[in-house]
Protein backbone atom coordinates (compact mmCIF):
# COMPACT_ATOMS: atom_id res chain seq x y z
CA UNK A 1 0.00 0.00 0.00
CA UNK A 2 1.53 3.26 -0.89
CA UNK A 3 1.35 6.66 0.89
CA UNK A 4 -1.09 8.14 -1.58
CA UNK A 5 -3.93 4.65 -0.76
CA UNK A 6 -3.21 5.21 2.52
CA UNK A 7 -4.05 8.63 2.88
CA UNK A 8 -7.37 7.85 1.38
CA UNK A 9 -7.96 5.05 3.60
CA UNK A 10 -7.34 6.87 6.70
CA UNK A 11 -9.49 10.21 5.31
CA UNK A 12 -12.01 7.56 4.49
CA UNK A 13 -11.91 5.95 8.24
CA UNK A 14 -11.80 9.16 9.98
CA UNK A 15 -13.92 9.51 12.82
CA UNK A 16 -16.57 12.11 12.24
CA UNK A 17 -15.39 15.41 14.34
CA UNK A 18 -18.35 17.79 15.95
CA UNK A 19 -17.45 20.65 13.49
CA UNK A 20 -21.30 22.36 14.12
CA UNK A 21 -21.14 21.59 17.64
CA UNK A 22 -18.30 22.95 18.73
CA UNK A 23 -19.36 25.95 16.74
CA UNK A 24 -22.08 26.60 18.16
CA UNK A 25 -20.19 26.10 22.01
CA UNK A 26 -17.47 28.75 20.85
CA UNK A 27 -19.89 30.94 19.81
CA UNK A 28 -22.18 30.62 23.16
CA UNK A 29 -19.21 30.28 25.42
CA UNK A 30 -17.32 33.75 23.97
CA UNK A 31 -20.64 35.15 23.66
CA UNK A 32 -21.13 35.03 27.25
CA UNK A 33 -17.95 35.61 28.18
CA UNK A 34 -17.97 39.15 25.89
CA UNK A 35 -21.32 39.65 27.97
CA UNK A 36 -19.77 39.07 31.88
CA UNK A 37 -17.50 41.53 30.28
CA UNK A 38 -20.17 44.10 29.67
CA UNK A 39 -21.31 43.39 33.13
CA UNK A 40 -18.32 43.88 34.54
CA UNK A 41 -17.41 47.10 32.32
CA UNK A 42 -20.72 48.46 33.13
CA UNK A 43 -20.54 47.93 36.80
CA UNK A 44 -17.22 49.93 37.09
CA UNK A 45 -18.50 52.52 35.35
CA UNK A 46 -21.22 53.51 37.53
CA UNK A 47 -19.46 53.17 40.53
CA UNK A 48 -16.26 55.53 39.98
CA UNK A 49 -17.82 57.27 37.34
CA UNK A 50 -15.73 56.79 34.46
CA UNK A 51 -15.66 56.82 30.90
CA UNK A 52 -15.45 53.05 29.21
CA UNK A 53 -11.75 53.93 28.46
CA UNK A 54 -10.80 54.10 31.97
CA UNK A 55 -13.43 50.93 33.05
CA UNK A 56 -11.53 48.85 30.11
CA UNK A 57 -8.21 48.04 31.90
CA UNK A 58 -10.51 47.48 35.48
CA UNK A 59 -12.80 45.26 33.49
CA UNK A 60 -9.59 43.33 32.06
CA UNK A 61 -8.13 43.02 35.24
CA UNK A 62 -11.39 41.51 36.73
CA UNK A 63 -11.29 39.04 33.60
CA UNK A 64 -7.69 38.25 33.95
CA UNK A 65 -8.18 37.12 37.70
CA UNK A 66 -11.33 34.95 37.00
CA UNK A 67 -9.27 32.92 34.53
CA UNK A 68 -6.06 32.75 36.56
CA UNK A 69 -8.21 31.41 39.06
CA UNK A 70 -10.29 28.93 37.09
CA UNK A 71 -6.95 27.38 35.97
CA UNK A 72 -5.64 26.79 39.08
CA UNK A 73 -8.75 25.59 40.17
CA UNK A 74 -8.44 23.33 37.37
CA UNK A 75 -11.72 24.33 35.86
CA UNK A 76 -10.29 26.82 33.05
CA UNK A 77 -9.12 23.65 31.06
CA UNK A 78 -12.65 21.76 31.35
CA UNK A 79 -14.62 24.69 29.99
CA UNK A 80 -12.24 24.92 27.22
CA UNK A 81 -12.68 21.17 25.99
CA UNK A 82 -16.26 21.97 25.28
CA UNK A 83 -15.97 26.02 24.57
CA UNK A 84 -12.55 25.78 21.75
CA UNK A 85 -11.90 29.12 20.74
CA UNK A 86 -14.76 30.51 23.16
CA UNK A 87 -12.67 30.32 25.95
CA UNK A 88 -9.13 31.02 23.87
CA UNK A 89 -10.00 33.93 21.60
CA UNK A 90 -10.79 36.41 24.69
CA UNK A 91 -8.02 37.75 26.72
CA UNK A 92 -9.31 35.02 29.76
CA UNK A 93 -7.10 32.26 27.23
CA UNK A 94 -3.98 34.98 27.67
CA UNK A 95 -4.47 35.05 31.07
CA UNK A 96 -5.18 30.97 31.33
CA UNK A 97 -2.22 30.03 28.84
CA UNK A 98 0.29 32.42 31.36
CA UNK A 99 -1.08 30.60 33.96
CA UNK A 100 -1.16 26.90 33.34
CA UNK A 101 2.75 27.39 31.78
CA UNK A 102 3.84 29.02 34.93
CA UNK A 103 2.02 26.32 37.13
CA UNK A 104 3.21 23.60 34.83
CA UNK A 105 6.24 24.67 35.34
CA UNK A 106 6.19 25.01 39.57
CA UNK A 107 7.99 21.73 40.12
CA UNK A 108 11.31 23.11 38.52
CA UNK A 109 11.36 25.99 41.00
CA UNK A 110 10.47 30.14 40.89
CA UNK A 111 13.49 31.12 38.35
CA UNK A 112 14.34 27.75 35.76
CA UNK A 113 10.79 27.00 36.20
CA UNK A 114 7.82 29.80 36.32
CA UNK A 115 10.31 32.62 35.28
CA UNK A 116 11.39 31.84 32.71
CA UNK A 117 8.36 29.30 31.22
CA UNK A 118 5.75 31.89 31.72
CA UNK A 119 5.38 33.21 28.25
CA UNK A 120 6.15 30.17 26.80
CA UNK A 121 2.47 30.09 24.74
CA UNK A 122 1.62 33.38 26.07
CA UNK A 123 5.06 34.83 24.34
CA UNK A 124 3.87 34.50 20.88
CA UNK A 125 0.79 36.84 21.23
CA UNK A 126 3.04 39.65 23.09
CA UNK A 127 5.61 38.85 20.01
CA UNK A 128 3.87 39.27 17.29
CA UNK A 129 1.37 42.02 18.10
CA UNK A 130 4.37 44.08 18.72
CA UNK A 131 6.09 43.62 16.14
CA UNK A 132 2.98 44.16 13.91
CA UNK A 133 1.75 47.39 15.64
CA UNK A 134 5.59 48.64 15.37
CA UNK A 135 5.62 47.78 11.39
CA UNK A 136 1.58 49.39 10.91
CA UNK A 137 2.77 52.13 13.92
CA UNK A 138 5.53 53.61 11.52
CA UNK A 139 2.97 53.08 8.39
CA UNK A 140 0.74 55.30 10.18
CA UNK A 141 3.12 57.77 11.15
CA UNK A 142 4.59 58.10 8.04
CA UNK A 143 1.20 58.54 6.09
CA UNK A 144 0.22 61.43 9.26
CA UNK A 145 3.84 63.09 8.67
CA UNK A 146 3.18 63.65 4.87
CA UNK A 147 -0.56 63.45 5.16
CA UNK B 1 -28.84 45.56 24.15
CA UNK B 2 -25.44 46.80 25.09
CA UNK B 3 -25.29 43.21 26.36
CA UNK B 4 -26.55 41.39 23.35
CA UNK B 5 -23.90 43.63 20.96
CA UNK B 6 -21.09 42.44 23.16
CA UNK B 7 -22.30 38.87 23.12
CA UNK B 8 -22.86 39.16 19.24
CA UNK B 9 -19.73 40.32 18.37
CA UNK B 10 -17.94 38.47 21.46
CA UNK B 11 -19.30 35.22 19.99
CA UNK B 12 -18.77 35.98 16.29
CA UNK B 13 -15.09 36.38 17.19
CA UNK B 14 -14.76 33.55 18.69
CA UNK B 15 -17.28 31.05 15.98
CA UNK B 16 -14.55 32.28 13.28
CA UNK B 17 -11.75 31.17 15.22
CA UNK B 18 -13.52 27.57 16.06
CA UNK B 19 -13.96 27.04 12.32
CA UNK B 20 -10.47 27.82 11.44
CA UNK B 21 -9.57 25.43 14.67
CA UNK B 22 -11.20 22.48 13.47
CA UNK B 23 -10.69 23.26 9.45
CA UNK B 24 -7.02 23.21 9.82
CA UNK B 25 -3.88 21.98 11.52
CA UNK B 26 -3.23 25.87 13.10
CA UNK B 27 -3.10 25.25 17.26
CA UNK B 28 -4.54 28.34 19.29
CA UNK B 29 -1.40 29.83 19.48
CA UNK B 30 -1.19 30.31 15.51
CA UNK B 31 -4.78 31.66 15.60
CA UNK B 32 -4.58 34.35 18.61
CA UNK B 33 -1.21 34.83 16.87
CA UNK B 34 -3.33 35.69 13.99
CA UNK B 35 -6.15 37.64 15.56
CA UNK B 36 -3.70 40.22 17.48
CA UNK B 37 -1.78 41.29 14.03
CA UNK B 38 -5.64 41.19 12.21
CA UNK B 39 -6.41 43.79 15.60
CA UNK B 40 -3.86 46.08 14.83
CA UNK B 41 -3.96 45.88 11.32
CA UNK B 42 -8.34 46.90 11.60
CA UNK B 43 -6.86 49.90 13.65
CA UNK B 44 -4.73 51.20 10.97
CA UNK B 45 -7.94 52.96 9.63
CA UNK B 46 -9.58 53.52 12.80
CA UNK B 47 -11.99 50.65 11.80
CA UNK B 48 -11.66 49.01 14.85
CA UNK B 49 -12.42 52.26 17.21
CA UNK B 50 -15.93 52.17 15.68
CA UNK B 51 -16.03 48.23 16.40
CA UNK B 52 -16.15 49.37 20.01
CA UNK B 53 -17.95 52.10 19.89
CA UNK B 54 -21.12 49.75 18.54
CA UNK B 55 -20.38 46.78 20.43
CA UNK B 56 -18.36 47.51 23.73
CA UNK B 57 -16.99 44.84 25.43
CA UNK B 58 -17.73 42.35 22.61
CA UNK B 59 -14.90 44.09 21.09
CA UNK B 60 -12.59 44.61 24.04
CA UNK B 61 -12.40 41.41 24.95
CA UNK B 62 -11.58 38.95 21.88
CA UNK B 63 -8.13 38.92 21.93
CA UNK B 64 -7.52 40.91 18.46
CA UNK B 65 -8.46 44.62 20.74
CA UNK B 66 -4.97 43.64 22.01
CA UNK B 67 -3.48 44.26 18.78
CA UNK B 68 -5.90 47.11 18.35
CA UNK B 69 -4.57 48.73 22.25
CA UNK B 70 -0.51 47.76 21.30
CA UNK B 71 -1.43 50.11 17.98
CA UNK B 72 -3.57 52.64 19.87
CA UNK B 73 -1.19 53.57 22.55
CA UNK B 74 2.03 53.66 20.15
CA UNK B 75 0.25 56.22 17.85
CA UNK B 76 -1.22 58.35 21.13
CA UNK B 77 2.48 58.35 21.92
CA UNK B 78 3.79 59.21 18.30
CA UNK B 79 1.91 62.69 18.73
CA UNK B 80 4.01 63.83 21.72
CA UNK B 81 7.86 61.98 21.01
CA UNK B 82 7.76 61.43 17.25
CA UNK B 83 8.45 58.35 16.16
CA UNK B 84 10.14 56.94 19.38
CA UNK B 85 6.32 56.91 20.20
CA UNK B 86 5.56 53.49 18.89
CA UNK B 87 8.01 51.72 21.41
CA UNK B 88 7.66 54.32 24.17
CA UNK B 89 3.52 53.95 24.27
CA UNK B 90 3.36 50.48 22.74
CA UNK B 91 2.37 48.87 26.52
CA UNK B 92 0.07 52.06 27.57
CA UNK B 93 -2.79 50.13 27.17
CA UNK B 94 -2.33 46.65 27.89
CA UNK B 95 -0.04 47.10 30.34
CA UNK B 96 -2.97 46.70 32.89
CA UNK B 97 -3.76 43.15 31.06
CA UNK B 98 0.07 41.85 30.91
CA UNK B 99 0.69 42.94 34.14
CA UNK B 100 -2.15 41.47 36.03
CA UNK B 101 -1.59 38.17 33.89
CA UNK B 102 1.76 37.96 35.39
CA UNK B 103 1.01 39.04 38.83
CA UNK B 104 -2.08 36.32 39.27
CA UNK B 105 -0.13 34.00 37.21
CA UNK B 106 2.65 33.85 39.52
CA UNK B 107 0.41 34.17 42.91
CA UNK B 108 -1.70 30.88 41.21
CA UNK B 109 1.93 29.27 40.17
CA UNK B 110 2.47 29.34 44.16
CA UNK B 111 -0.71 28.70 45.92
CA UNK B 112 -1.90 26.20 43.59
CA UNK B 113 -0.97 22.24 42.44
CA UNK B 114 -1.58 21.44 38.97
CA UNK B 115 -4.89 19.22 38.79
CA UNK B 116 -4.73 17.05 35.97
CA UNK C 1 20.04 -13.44 9.43
CA UNK C 2 22.01 -15.85 11.74
CA UNK C 3 20.37 -19.06 12.50
CA UNK C 4 17.99 -18.48 14.88
CA UNK C 5 16.43 -15.45 12.93
CA UNK C 6 13.29 -15.96 10.70
CA UNK C 7 12.95 -13.38 9.11
CA UNK C 8 12.41 -10.06 11.73
CA UNK C 9 11.35 -12.86 14.23
CA UNK C 10 12.63 -15.84 16.49
CA UNK C 11 11.08 -18.98 18.09
CA UNK C 12 11.94 -18.91 22.15
CA UNK C 13 12.39 -22.15 23.53
CA UNK C 14 12.62 -21.39 27.64
CA UNK C 15 11.48 -17.51 28.37
CA UNK C 16 8.81 -18.01 30.84
CA UNK C 17 6.80 -15.44 32.68
CA UNK C 18 7.05 -15.81 36.75
CA UNK C 19 4.98 -12.85 38.15
CA UNK C 20 3.97 -9.35 37.63
CA UNK C 21 3.35 -6.59 39.56
CA UNK C 22 0.85 -3.64 38.37
CA UNK C 23 -0.19 -0.12 38.92
CA UNK C 24 -2.92 2.16 37.38
CA UNK C 25 -3.91 5.59 37.55
CA UNK C 26 -7.39 6.86 38.68
CA UNK C 27 -9.07 6.45 35.09
CA UNK C 28 -7.76 3.10 34.04
CA UNK C 29 -9.31 1.72 37.75
CA UNK C 30 -12.87 3.32 36.46
CA UNK C 31 -12.40 1.49 33.23
CA UNK C 32 -13.23 -2.02 32.35
CA UNK C 33 -10.56 -3.73 33.23
CA UNK C 34 -10.17 -1.77 36.73
CA UNK C 35 -10.39 -4.70 39.00
CA UNK C 36 -7.40 -6.74 37.63
CA UNK C 37 -4.50 -4.44 38.46
CA UNK C 38 -3.01 -4.98 41.69
CA UNK C 39 -2.81 -0.96 43.13
CA UNK C 40 -4.31 2.24 41.54
CA UNK C 41 -3.82 5.87 42.60
CA UNK C 42 -6.34 8.36 43.78
CA UNK C 43 -4.88 11.24 42.19
CA UNK C 44 -1.93 12.01 39.73
CA UNK C 45 0.78 13.30 42.30
CA UNK C 46 0.19 9.96 44.25
CA UNK C 47 1.52 11.47 47.41
CA UNK C 48 4.44 13.40 45.49
CA UNK C 49 5.81 17.06 44.80
CA UNK C 50 6.06 16.31 40.83
CA UNK C 51 4.02 14.10 38.54
CA UNK C 52 7.42 12.97 37.10
CA UNK C 53 7.83 12.02 40.64
CA UNK C 54 4.59 10.37 41.03
CA UNK C 55 5.72 8.00 37.94
CA UNK C 56 8.69 6.59 39.59
CA UNK C 57 6.52 5.90 42.57
CA UNK C 58 4.27 3.76 40.84
CA UNK C 59 7.52 2.38 39.08
CA UNK C 60 8.98 1.43 42.15
CA UNK C 61 5.37 -0.14 43.58
CA UNK C 62 5.10 -2.01 40.46
CA UNK C 63 8.35 -3.58 40.95
CA UNK C 64 8.11 -4.44 44.89
CA UNK C 65 4.92 -5.79 44.15
CA UNK C 66 6.23 -8.37 40.99
CA UNK C 67 9.13 -9.26 43.55
CA UNK C 68 7.35 -9.18 46.49
CA UNK C 69 5.04 -12.08 44.70
CA UNK C 70 7.97 -14.62 44.32
CA UNK C 71 10.04 -13.28 47.45
CA UNK C 72 12.56 -11.58 45.82
CA UNK C 73 15.10 -9.24 46.97
CA UNK C 74 16.48 -6.40 44.31
CA UNK C 75 19.54 -8.65 44.83
CA UNK C 76 18.36 -11.55 43.05
CA UNK C 77 17.56 -10.21 39.64
CA UNK C 78 20.36 -10.77 37.26
CA UNK C 79 19.52 -7.92 34.90
CA UNK C 80 16.89 -5.37 34.77
CA UNK C 81 15.70 -3.70 31.66
CA UNK C 82 13.22 0.13 31.45
CA UNK C 83 11.65 1.56 29.23
CA UNK C 84 9.21 5.15 29.80
CA UNK C 85 8.22 7.78 27.73
CA UNK C 86 9.94 10.82 28.83
CA UNK C 87 12.75 12.23 27.86
CA UNK C 88 16.39 10.65 29.07
CA UNK C 89 14.06 8.15 29.64
CA UNK C 90 13.79 9.95 33.11
CA UNK C 91 11.67 7.76 34.75
CA UNK C 92 13.62 4.43 34.75
CA UNK C 93 16.89 5.84 34.86
CA UNK C 94 16.00 7.69 38.07
CA UNK C 95 14.73 4.61 39.29
CA UNK C 96 17.82 2.08 38.56
CA UNK C 97 19.94 4.31 41.46
CA UNK C 98 18.32 2.29 43.85
CA UNK C 99 18.78 -0.94 41.96
CA UNK C 100 22.08 -3.15 43.20
CA UNK C 101 21.78 -4.82 39.93
CA UNK C 102 22.96 -4.24 35.90
CA UNK C 103 20.33 -2.32 34.01
CA UNK C 104 20.10 -1.32 30.46
CA UNK C 105 17.58 1.45 29.41
CA UNK C 106 15.61 1.06 26.13
CA UNK C 107 13.19 3.76 24.57
CA UNK C 108 10.77 2.67 21.95
CA UNK C 109 8.10 5.01 23.10
CA UNK C 110 4.31 3.65 23.52
CA UNK C 111 6.06 0.49 21.84
CA UNK C 112 8.65 -0.13 25.14
CA UNK C 113 6.53 -2.77 26.61
CA UNK C 114 6.84 -5.45 23.65
CA UNK C 115 10.60 -4.11 23.27
CA UNK C 116 11.54 -4.81 26.96
CA UNK C 117 9.99 -8.09 27.17
CA UNK C 118 11.48 -9.10 23.68
CA UNK C 119 15.13 -7.74 24.45
CA UNK C 120 14.65 -10.01 27.91
CA UNK C 121 13.13 -12.96 25.89
CA UNK C 122 16.52 -12.72 23.62
CA UNK C 123 18.64 -12.40 26.67
CA UNK C 124 17.42 -15.50 28.65
CA UNK C 125 16.97 -17.67 25.32
CA UNK C 126 20.48 -17.36 24.49
CA UNK C 127 21.58 -18.87 28.43
CA UNK C 128 23.44 -15.10 29.29
CA UNK C 129 20.84 -14.59 32.35
CA UNK C 130 18.68 -16.41 33.82
CA UNK C 131 16.39 -13.54 35.62
CA UNK C 132 15.75 -10.81 33.80
CA UNK C 133 12.86 -7.61 35.34
CA UNK C 134 11.33 -5.09 32.55
CA UNK C 135 9.94 -2.21 33.86
CA UNK C 136 7.65 0.47 32.03
CA UNK C 137 5.85 3.18 32.60
CA UNK C 138 3.80 6.22 31.25
CA UNK C 139 1.84 9.53 33.47
CA UNK C 140 -0.79 11.33 31.58
CA UNK C 141 0.17 14.22 32.96
CA UNK C 142 3.89 13.64 32.43
CA UNK C 143 3.25 12.97 29.11
CA UNK C 144 1.08 16.05 28.25
CA UNK C 145 3.75 18.08 29.77
CA UNK C 146 6.25 16.62 27.50
CA UNK C 147 4.89 15.93 24.12
CA UNK C 148 2.05 18.50 24.13
CA UNK C 149 1.00 21.56 26.27
CA UNK C 150 0.35 22.27 29.84
CA UNK C 151 -1.81 19.82 31.89
CA UNK C 152 -4.03 23.43 33.17
CA UNK C 153 -3.70 24.62 29.70
CA UNK C 154 -7.29 25.50 27.87
CA UNK C 155 -7.02 23.66 24.50
CA UNK C 156 -9.66 21.50 23.22
CA UNK C 157 -8.22 18.31 21.74
CA UNK C 158 -9.07 16.83 18.30
CA UNK C 159 -11.47 14.47 18.04
CA UNK C 160 -8.47 12.06 16.73
CA UNK C 161 -6.60 12.57 20.26
CA UNK C 162 -5.62 9.45 22.30
CA UNK C 163 -5.48 9.74 25.98
CA UNK C 164 -1.77 8.79 27.63
CA UNK C 165 -2.46 6.04 30.02
CA UNK C 166 -0.95 5.97 33.77
CA UNK C 167 0.24 3.14 35.16
CA UNK C 168 3.61 1.03 35.51
CA UNK C 169 3.90 -2.43 35.17
CA UNK C 170 6.81 -5.04 36.10
CA UNK C 171 7.49 -8.09 34.60
CA UNK C 172 9.48 -10.81 35.84
CA UNK C 173 10.72 -13.50 33.45
CA UNK C 174 13.13 -16.64 34.05
CA UNK C 175 14.62 -19.84 32.14
CA UNK C 176 12.54 -21.85 34.82
CA UNK C 177 9.27 -23.54 33.90
CA UNK C 178 6.21 -21.92 34.38
CA UNK C 179 3.12 -21.51 33.17
CA UNK C 180 2.73 -18.53 30.46
CA UNK C 181 6.03 -18.40 28.74
CA UNK C 182 7.07 -15.74 25.57
CA UNK C 183 6.85 -17.91 22.81
CA UNK C 184 8.00 -15.52 19.57
CA UNK C 185 8.95 -12.43 19.15
CA UNK C 186 9.03 -10.28 15.92
CA UNK C 187 11.02 -6.97 16.23
CA UNK C 188 9.90 -3.65 14.14
CA UNK C 189 11.31 -1.54 11.63
CA UNK C 190 10.78 1.70 11.45
CA UNK C 191 7.96 2.91 9.34
CA UNK C 192 7.00 6.46 8.66
CA UNK C 193 4.20 7.25 6.19
CA UNK C 194 4.75 10.80 6.03
CA UNK C 195 1.82 11.60 9.11
CA UNK C 196 2.85 14.42 10.69
CA UNK C 197 0.04 15.18 13.16
CA UNK C 198 0.83 15.06 16.59
CA UNK C 199 -2.73 14.65 17.65
CA UNK C 200 -3.62 11.46 15.57
CA UNK C 201 -1.03 8.91 16.42
CA UNK C 202 -3.28 6.22 15.41
CA UNK C 203 -2.66 6.93 11.91
CA UNK C 204 1.03 7.72 12.24
CA UNK C 205 1.01 3.91 13.89
CA UNK C 206 -0.83 2.07 11.84
CA UNK C 207 1.52 1.07 8.78
CA UNK C 208 4.16 0.48 11.62
CA UNK C 209 1.48 -2.71 13.49
CA UNK C 210 1.09 -3.39 9.76
CA UNK C 211 4.37 -4.47 8.82
CA UNK C 212 5.24 -6.24 11.74
CA UNK C 213 2.26 -8.02 11.88
CA UNK C 214 2.71 -8.67 7.87
CA UNK C 215 6.17 -9.82 9.00
CA UNK C 216 5.15 -12.18 11.50
CA UNK C 217 3.01 -14.02 9.98
CA UNK C 218 5.04 -14.80 7.02
CA UNK C 219 8.08 -15.53 9.20
CA UNK C 220 6.60 -18.29 11.40
CA UNK C 221 4.03 -19.08 8.66
CA UNK C 222 1.07 -18.40 10.83
CA UNK C 223 -2.43 -16.54 10.68
CA UNK C 224 -5.27 -15.01 12.64
CA UNK C 225 -6.49 -18.27 13.54
CA UNK C 226 -3.45 -19.27 15.46
CA UNK C 227 -3.96 -16.49 18.01
CA UNK C 228 -6.83 -16.68 20.56
CA UNK C 229 -6.46 -13.21 20.76
CA UNK C 230 -4.39 -10.91 18.73
CA UNK C 231 -3.76 -7.34 20.53
CA UNK C 232 -2.12 -3.74 19.16
CA UNK C 233 -0.50 -1.68 22.10
CA UNK C 234 -1.91 1.98 21.14
CA UNK C 235 -3.28 2.42 17.86
CA UNK C 236 -6.84 3.54 19.31
CA UNK C 237 -10.27 3.14 18.12
CA UNK C 238 -9.27 5.09 14.89
CA UNK C 239 -6.14 3.39 14.11
CA UNK C 240 -7.22 0.00 15.16
CA UNK C 241 -10.18 0.28 12.00
CA UNK C 242 -7.40 1.59 9.89
CA UNK C 243 -5.23 -1.52 10.27
CA UNK C 244 -7.94 -3.70 10.35
CA UNK C 245 -9.16 -2.54 6.85
CA UNK C 246 -5.50 -2.32 5.48
CA UNK C 247 -5.41 -6.57 6.63
CA UNK C 248 -8.72 -7.16 4.66
CA UNK C 249 -7.07 -5.65 1.99
CA UNK C 250 -4.26 -7.62 1.87
CA UNK C 251 -6.41 -10.55 2.09
CA UNK C 252 -6.19 -11.70 5.46
CA UNK C 253 -8.98 -12.97 7.44
CA UNK C 254 -8.85 -10.28 10.70
CA UNK C 255 -10.70 -12.41 13.71
CA UNK C 256 -9.88 -11.71 16.98
CA UNK C 257 -8.32 -8.87 16.90
CA UNK C 258 -8.59 -5.71 19.44
CA UNK C 259 -6.38 -2.28 20.48
CA UNK C 260 -5.48 -1.93 23.50
CA UNK C 261 -6.07 1.03 23.73
CA UNK C 262 -9.94 0.34 23.44
CA UNK C 263 -9.84 -2.16 25.82
CA UNK C 264 -8.66 -0.13 28.77
CA UNK C 265 -11.55 2.36 29.06
CA UNK C 266 -15.17 2.45 28.11
CA UNK C 267 -14.62 4.74 25.16
CA UNK C 268 -18.50 5.34 25.09
CA UNK C 269 -18.21 7.07 29.04
CA UNK C 270 -14.68 7.70 29.62
CA UNK C 271 -13.10 11.45 28.23
CA UNK C 272 -10.18 9.39 26.86
CA UNK C 273 -11.32 10.52 22.96
CA UNK C 274 -10.21 7.58 20.17
CA UNK C 275 -8.88 5.58 23.44
CA UNK C 276 -5.44 4.91 25.55
CA UNK C 277 -1.91 5.08 24.30
CA UNK C 278 1.57 5.14 26.23
CA UNK C 279 3.75 2.38 27.28
CA UNK C 280 1.75 1.55 30.09
CA UNK C 281 -1.34 1.04 28.28
CA UNK C 282 -0.16 -2.36 26.19
CA UNK C 283 1.43 -3.30 29.15
CA UNK C 284 -1.40 -2.61 31.30
CA UNK C 285 -4.02 -4.43 29.72
CA UNK C 286 -1.55 -7.52 28.59
CA UNK C 287 -0.04 -8.08 32.72
CA UNK C 288 -3.27 -7.04 33.97
CA UNK C 289 -5.65 -8.61 32.21
CA UNK C 290 -4.19 -10.99 29.37
CA UNK C 291 -1.96 -12.81 31.33
CA UNK C 292 -4.08 -14.22 34.27
CA UNK C 293 -5.99 -15.53 31.83
CA UNK C 294 -3.85 -17.36 30.06
CA UNK C 295 -2.48 -18.99 33.64
CA UNK C 296 -6.17 -20.07 33.90
CA UNK C 297 -6.19 -21.56 30.20
CA UNK C 298 -8.73 -19.33 28.98
CA UNK C 299 -6.60 -18.10 26.39
CA UNK C 300 -4.05 -20.23 24.54
CA UNK C 301 -2.37 -18.31 23.09
CA UNK C 302 -2.25 -14.37 22.55
CA UNK C 303 -0.14 -11.99 20.16
CA UNK C 304 0.63 -8.47 21.39
CA UNK C 305 1.77 -5.98 18.96
CA UNK C 306 2.89 -2.81 20.66
CA UNK C 307 3.26 0.01 18.60
CA UNK C 308 5.34 3.41 19.16
CA UNK C 309 5.36 6.58 17.59
CA UNK C 310 9.13 7.94 18.00
CA UNK C 311 8.06 11.45 17.60
CA UNK C 312 10.06 14.55 19.30
CA UNK C 313 8.43 17.91 19.81
CA UNK C 314 10.90 19.64 18.35
CA UNK C 315 10.95 17.38 15.24
CA UNK C 316 7.23 18.12 14.59
CA UNK C 317 8.01 21.63 14.93
CA UNK C 318 10.81 21.91 11.99
CA UNK C 319 8.14 20.00 9.96
CA UNK C 320 9.17 16.36 9.84
CA UNK C 321 6.63 13.52 9.73
CA UNK C 322 6.57 10.85 12.62
CA UNK C 323 8.67 7.62 11.96
CA UNK C 324 6.71 4.82 13.92
CA UNK C 325 8.02 1.26 14.68
CA UNK C 326 5.86 -1.82 16.32
CA UNK C 327 7.03 -5.07 18.06
CA UNK C 328 5.24 -7.85 18.87
CA UNK C 329 5.50 -10.83 21.28
CA UNK C 330 3.33 -13.95 21.57
CA UNK C 331 2.79 -15.29 24.98
CA UNK C 332 1.74 -19.25 25.19
CA UNK C 333 -0.23 -20.91 27.92
CA UNK C 334 2.23 -24.25 28.87
CA UNK C 335 -0.18 -27.47 28.74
Amino acid sequence: MDRKEYDQLAESLKPTGHKMKNAFYAFLYGGVIGAIAQGVLEFFMNVYHVKQEDATPMMIITLVFISCLLTGLGIYDKLAQKAGAGTFIPITGFANSMTSCALDSQSEGLIMGIGSNMFKLGGTVITYGIVSSALLGVIRYVITLFG
Amino acid sequence: MNYIMAFLFSGFVCLIAQLIYDHSRLTPGHITSLFVVLGSFLDLFHIYDRLVDIFHAGALIPITSFGHSLMHGAMAATKEYGVFGIAMGMFDLTAAGISAAILFGFLVAILFKPKS
Amino acid sequence: MSLHFLGNSVTLENVYIVSSGTVCGPLEYLGPLGSCFDKSLQDYHYGEKSFEKAERKMLRDALDICLKREKLKYKDIDLYLGSDLLNQITSVNYLARELPQPFVGLYGACSGFALSMAMAGLLIDAGYVDKIVTMVSSHNATAERQYRYPVEYGVQKKDTTTFTATGAVSTLLTNQPQSVRVEAITLGRVIDYSQNDANDMGRAMAPAAFDTLMNHFQDLKRTFHDYDLVVTGDLSMYGHQILKEMLQRHKMDVVRYNDCGCMLYDLSSQPVFQGGSGCACSALVTMGSLYPQLKDKKLKRVLVVSTGALLSPMMSAQKESIPCIAHAISLEAIE
